[in-house]
């Protein structure tokens, strides 16, 4: 492999580290190549994620600060970004695939011209880029041609946050980031949760959840005597909530609610990587599918192949 | 308003991936296709804006000549005109390729709003809505759940546009920005309606504009192999009848698992 430089855009929302940063980080690490990591925000947020982000074996922490940045916007973020990148000139630019990420990434490659690959699962020697396509049915090892440097997102929970190596206190540098306030199209307002989390689902010690496989708002009442069978919560995946058969706040995955419960009993759900996010941290994952190569079978610890609506019926029998 | 709605065709959820003989791609001859479903609410809310505000929704497809399918889809659940960019290439192709045919085909229409899904239902790249909005030099957001449009006085183009973006463990924002402007729409946004046999017959009349895929520079992302996923754990089938299978899962939760 050639020589190698990293930047890590680390994330930040009031002066606090997503958790997701670190994840990029130890990524970054895994390389034994010199690693920069920048965080961007007002300057008072940026040097506040910067004073955290030191504790990191890293050659550089810099924290670029704006005013005009305090609030994420894609247009500010985008310039601020692009510049950093222009400037340091890394071989590579490592990012979480938050849903910030998602929003300005792309778009910073497009600017640079620069090659980008996303929701990156694993890196192989080469860089060989890993990435899951048909819904996480197959993976795919992928390469970015074009000068550098390369862009890269990674999944969350594809490396582990605790897996950083911790250094004696990285240098870290304050800058003002590259920003022209009229060139930010976009007003963010205050960011707000809708539902009241009335189902607080994370203290669950079981789960029953129901996806597309449950076909109808009148079976679920099936799954509700299942999970009061096993003491469970009724959860559900994210079609389901959006087809209004459950309400937003029984939802499991990136949008919904993270859980690690004793047991989670998966019913019709085909393991979307934006659902398995939400639950893979469980302790006993059962999967019901009647598709054999459903993901979900990938993160189960136990599976049924067949029919729900046989087989919990049958479930709810054998507890009796 | 003149709203573009991007549209892709994507195999259905139900078929069984297989990966074909090359290793780099998956033997989709003999698969069912379906209109890609974030996709398919960024057309339902196309269609509400206009039934709103007036104006005109336009269906753009970048693939081969089987996408005809989806176009055809689109027309009858109500879009009034559609491009296709036509070219087999792609139909494997990486998200600039995609942004870069979109983009020529939209790029000489004063269009006021471009709408997209999020992500694909088969690469998954989540790029293509972004890409394409830098190339048109319009602002954009994603992952949106709600939209809503002040349209500019009189026939003047432009107008403001106020989107409720969403975020991560059930947070939301508004984010403001004028138009034009290019979104991806989250699945979920509004209810889909499905074409009616008025709409399909309608539909047969509607124009279709079919262009070539423009020639792109190079791809910037290559497929080197595919493989069917690592398991992450030792996951254990049961088997037998449905009761059988029941009462012997009860049966290791209760008493290897213990999580009963």
């Amino acid at each position: 492999m050639d020589a190698m430089t990293l930047l890590v855009v680390a994330e930040q929302k009031d002066g606090v580290l997503h958790r997701a940063s670190w994840e990029a980080i130890a990524a970054a690490q895994t390389t034994g190549q010199p690693v920069t990591v920048a965080v961007f925000g007002s300057v008072a947020h940026a040097a506040s994620a910067a004073a955290e982000l030191k504790a990191a074996d890293v050659a550089e922490v810099i924290a670029a600060g704006h005013p005009a940045i305090e609030s994420y916007t894609a247009d500010g973020f985008t310039q601020a970004v692009t510049a950093l990148v222009g400037q340091l000139s890394p071989t590579h630019v490592v990012f979480a695939h938050t849903y910030q990420t998602r929003d300005y990434a792309p778009r910073v490659a497009a600017r640079l011209d620069r090659a980008i690959a996303t929701d990156v699962i694993a890196v192989k020697a080469g860089p060989v880029y890993v990435r899951q396509m048909f819904q996480g049915k197959v993976s795919a090892d992928i390469v970015l041609d074009g000068p550098t440097p390369h862009l890269v997102t990674l999944q969350i929970g594809a490396y582990r946050a605790e897996a950083v190596k911790k250094g004696a206190g990285a240098p870290v540098r304050e800058m003002a980031a590259a920003v022209d306030p009229a060139a930010i199209r976009q007003k963010a307002e205050a960011p707000f949760r809708e539902a009241k989390q009335a189902v607080d689902l994370t203290q669950a010690e079981r789960i029953v959840s129901v996806g597309r496989g449950i076909k109808g708002a009148e079976h679920i009442a099936v799954a509700q005597q299942l999970a009061a069978a096993l003491g469970a919560e009724l959860a559900a995946s994210r079609p389901i909530c959006d087809a209004g058969w459950l309400p937003m706040e029984r939802q499991i995955g990136s949008s919904g609610q993270t859980v690690s419960p004793k047991l989670y009993l998966a019913l019709g759900i085909s393991g979307a990587i934006q659902h398995v996010v939400g639950m893979k941290g469980a302790r006993t994952i059962v999967a019901v599918n009647k598709d054999a190569d459903a993901p979900i079978f990938e993160v189960a610890d136990y599976g049924i192949v067949g029919d729900l609506f046989e087989v919990v019926p049958a479930m709810i029998a054998a507890l009796k | 308003m003149k709203i573009v709605v991007c549209i892709k065709q994507v195999v259905t959820r139900e078929w069984q991936v297989r990966i074909d003989d090359s290793k780099t791609w998956v033997r989709d001859k003999d698969a069912s296709w379906e209109l890609n479903e974030p996709d398919a609410y960024a057309l339902e809310e196309a269609l509400r804006l206009k039934e709103k505000h007036g104006g005109e929704v336009i269906a753009v497809s970048a693939g081969p000549a089987r996408v005809s399918q989806v176009i055809r889809e689109a027309l009858a659940r109500g879009a009034d005109r559609a491009i296709h960019v036509e070219g087999d290439a792609l139909a494997t192709a990486d998200a600039w390729t995609t942004a870069d045919a979109l983009a020529a085909a939209i790029r000489d229409d004063q269009v006021d709003l471009v709408l997209t899904g999020l992500q694909s239902d088969d690469q998954g790249f989540a790029q293509v809505g972004v890409v394409l909005a830098e190339r048109l030099g319009m602002a954009h957001s994603t992952i949106i759940m709600d939209v809503q449009v002040t349209p500019s006085a009189g026939s003047a183009p432009g107008g403001n546009l106020r989107v409720k973006r969403e975020l991560e463990g059930g947070w939301f924002q508004w984010i403001e920005m004028p138009l034009p402007a290019v979104l991806t729409i989250q699945s979920g946004i509004n209810q889909l309606r499905y074409a009616t046999l008025k709409g399909i017959m309608a539909a047969k009349k509607k124009d279709v504009r079919v262009v070539p895929a423009p020639v792109a520079p190079a791809a910037r992302q290559r497929i080197v192999a595919i493989q069917l996923p690592q398991k992450a754990k030792q996951t254990r089938i049961i088997g037998g009848s449905p009761a059988e299978a029941a009462k012997e899962l009860v049966r290791v939760l209760r008493e290897e698992a213990r999580v009963l």
